[in-house]
């Protein structure tokens, strides 16, 4: 019936007008790059942006240098630092806002402010915050603590940024899950005498599920490809430079500061890779855990 | 037991208060601290034990702040390159949107996992081919170099393409057999149905386009055709250690976005719950 309704089969031609700017578009600005970022993983970079393919060059390359190895881990670790805490903490505003408590919409604001602040005023003011010297965070304790220089703690506090960037976002996505659970299957198991944390772990937390995963998958992602927040706080003079260098900081730096856009070219195909099997894992595992009936 | 309940409710009510407050000292604080440098001098930022207030609320270290960046300039490029990007995505996704929901056309399952491919691929993939096609243009340190990866949304497509499903097909075949033209029943009758899911990707696309930063410091390494982001990523070079000007620099970068949050708050939740898990 839908197939053969008069307005669908004669739109034709309207169709392909209609999304000519759209694939158009994709295809000049996204496709044809796509290809050719494979292309120039497999080639060297010669003057005047032309490329000679070469093989596997770039990649042996890559796989070779411990700088490369260096910024995968701490990409991997960033993740882990990042992603399970964040989770936890967004869900945990969300439940909270989602209670019957007063000045609701002015704590949801409160959490989601960052979320309206160029990453990059952002950083700047947590890097002053956690200064060595000057930052109020040492000087009100009276430490000397290198939250932003000591190659082991570096990681860390960036993390910490990332997770309070995000957790105002997370809240909202996974409030609108939470108000999309049904209000009567909480009074039949307060009628049953169901404890509220059982109540959390049995009603709440499933049927949030799918939320979860969605905010998983996009957390996940996002801390793999991370670069403005860590560019912004550790700079180039940096001691702690290398122990902070993402892969993308890496990519950033090798293809439009060192210039060399083959071997940047592997660098970012290889994090795509990697944030692919992420995602793959991740829908595998899902089948254990979302919940998806309602 | 209905007193025991009472009070362990009070409790819970105690704590969830306790916690939401907690939380919101910690995401409210930096921004206070940002202002309150922001007066002080170089010396007074770094006292120590701290000063918490500055002595006299001297806006020098605006004044310092505007004079090494060209704030008027940074502040233009941003409002074009957002306003361009939210208009031309609201506008062709909203076309493609609408044909890939409600109209046959030959290739369009083809063309559709074109826009899915693209969602699935992080940006950066694009970025230095992207980058040499500017180039070879000739078109770097533009406006137009700015806006050019943002032209078209894949986003955005497959966002309104949901919003146009969940519309019934009766209204545009009624509107069409009442005389209506193909493109009068998509401008006239189904696009300013709409109306909130528009809303909700200009509002996704305006906060992304205002935080990105690796696209404006490739394309535009002038001064005068950087964004605010990029621009505060070279004041920050150019003084390292002077915090109160910094802390100037990037209050006045963010003041803007945070004043249009504060008057349409609703819809930037709304739009950002809508259009969420990108």
């Amino acid at each position: 019936m839908q197939k053969t309704s008069k307005l669908s089969r004669d739109g034709a031609v309207w169709g392909l007008l209609m999304v000519a700017p759209t694939i158009i578009g994709l295809l000049v600005l996204n496709i044809w790059p796509f290809i050719e970022t494979i292309y120039m993983s497999f080639s060297k970079s010669l003057p005047f942006g032309e490329f000679e393919f070469e093989g596997l060059d770039n990649y042996i390359e890559m796989f070779q240098n411990p700088e490369f190895w260096k910024a995968t881990g701490n990409t991997i670790l960033f993740c882990i630092l990042t992603v399970p805490v964040g989770i936890f903490l967004a869900l945990l505003v969300a439940v909270l806002l989602n209670s019957k408590i007063r000045g609701r919409t002015t704590f949801r604001a409160i959490f989601f402010l960052p979320m309206v602040v160029a990453p990059a005023a952002v950083a700047m003011v947590w890097k002053w915050i956690f200064n060595t010297q000057y930052g109020i965070l040492n000087t009100a304790f009276g430490q000397n603590v290198g939250w932003l220089t000591d190659p082991h703690l570096v990681l860390l506090t960036c993390a910490v940024v990332q997770i309070w960037s995000n957790i105002g976002y997370d809240a909202v996505l996974l409030l609108a899950g939470l108000q999309n659970v049904s209000q009567t299957l909480y009074e039949a198991a307060d009628l049953d005498g169901a404890s509220k944390v059982r109540q959390f772990f049995s009603i709440t937390l499933p049927m949030v599920s799918p939320t979860l995963f969605v905010v998983l998958i996009m957390r996940l992602m996002s801390s793999l490809k991370v670069f403005d927040l860590v560019y912004m706080m550790v700079d180039d003079a940096n001691p702690a430079l290398n122990d902070a260098q993402t892969l993308m900081s890496l990519f950033y730096r090798e293809s439009f500061i060192a210039g060399d856009k083959g071997y940047a070219s592997a660098i970012v195909v290889w994090t795509v890779l990697l944030i692919g099997i992420v995602t793959v894992i991740q829908f595998v595992g899902q089948k254990k855990w979302v919940n998806y009936e309602v | 037991m209905e007193t025991s309940m009472k009070t362990n409710r009070r409790l819970g009510e105690g704590l969830t208060y306790t916690v939401l407050i907690l939380g919101s000292v910690v995401m409210i604080f930096p921004f206070v601290w940002m202002v309150l440098t922001c007066f002080k001098t170089q010396a007074e930022s770094m006292a120590i034990p701290p000063q918490i207030l500055p002595s006299h609320w001297d806006l020098e270290n605006f004044v310092t702040a505007l004079q090494s960046l060209p704030f008027v300039n940074l502040y233009i490029n941003t409002a074009l390159l957002i306003v361009l990007r939210v208009i031309c995505a609201v506008v062709f996704s909203s076309m493609a949107g609408y044909a890939f929901a409600k109209l046959n056309f030959p290739c369009k399952n083809l063309l559709f996992s074109i826009v899915l491919v693209q969602m699935m691929l992080p940006s950066q993939i694009f970025i230095t081919p992207q980058y040499l096609m500017l180039a070879r243009m000739g078109q770097t340190n533009t406006i137009f170099a700015l806006v050019f990866p943002g032209i078209v949304s894949a986003f955005g497509t497959f966002f309104l393409r949901q919003t146009y499903l969940g519309i019934p097909n009766e209204i545009a075949e009624a509107a069409y057999l009442d005389g209506c033209t193909k493109w009068q029943t998509f401008t006239k009758v189904m696009f300013p149905l709409t109306g909130s899911s528009c809303a909700a990707l200009a509002i996704f696309t305006a906060v992304f386009a205002y935080s990105d930063l690796m696209w404006p410091l490739i394309c535009n390494t002038d001064l005068n055709m950087m964004t605010l982001s990029a621009g505060l990523s070279t004041l920050n070079g150019q003084y390292t250690t002077n915090f109160p000007v910094l802390m100037a620099g990037s209050l006045l970068a963010m003041v803007p976005m945070v004043v249009l949050y504060l008057i349409f708050q609703k819809q930037f939740i709304q739009g950002i719950a809508m259009t969420g898990g990108k």
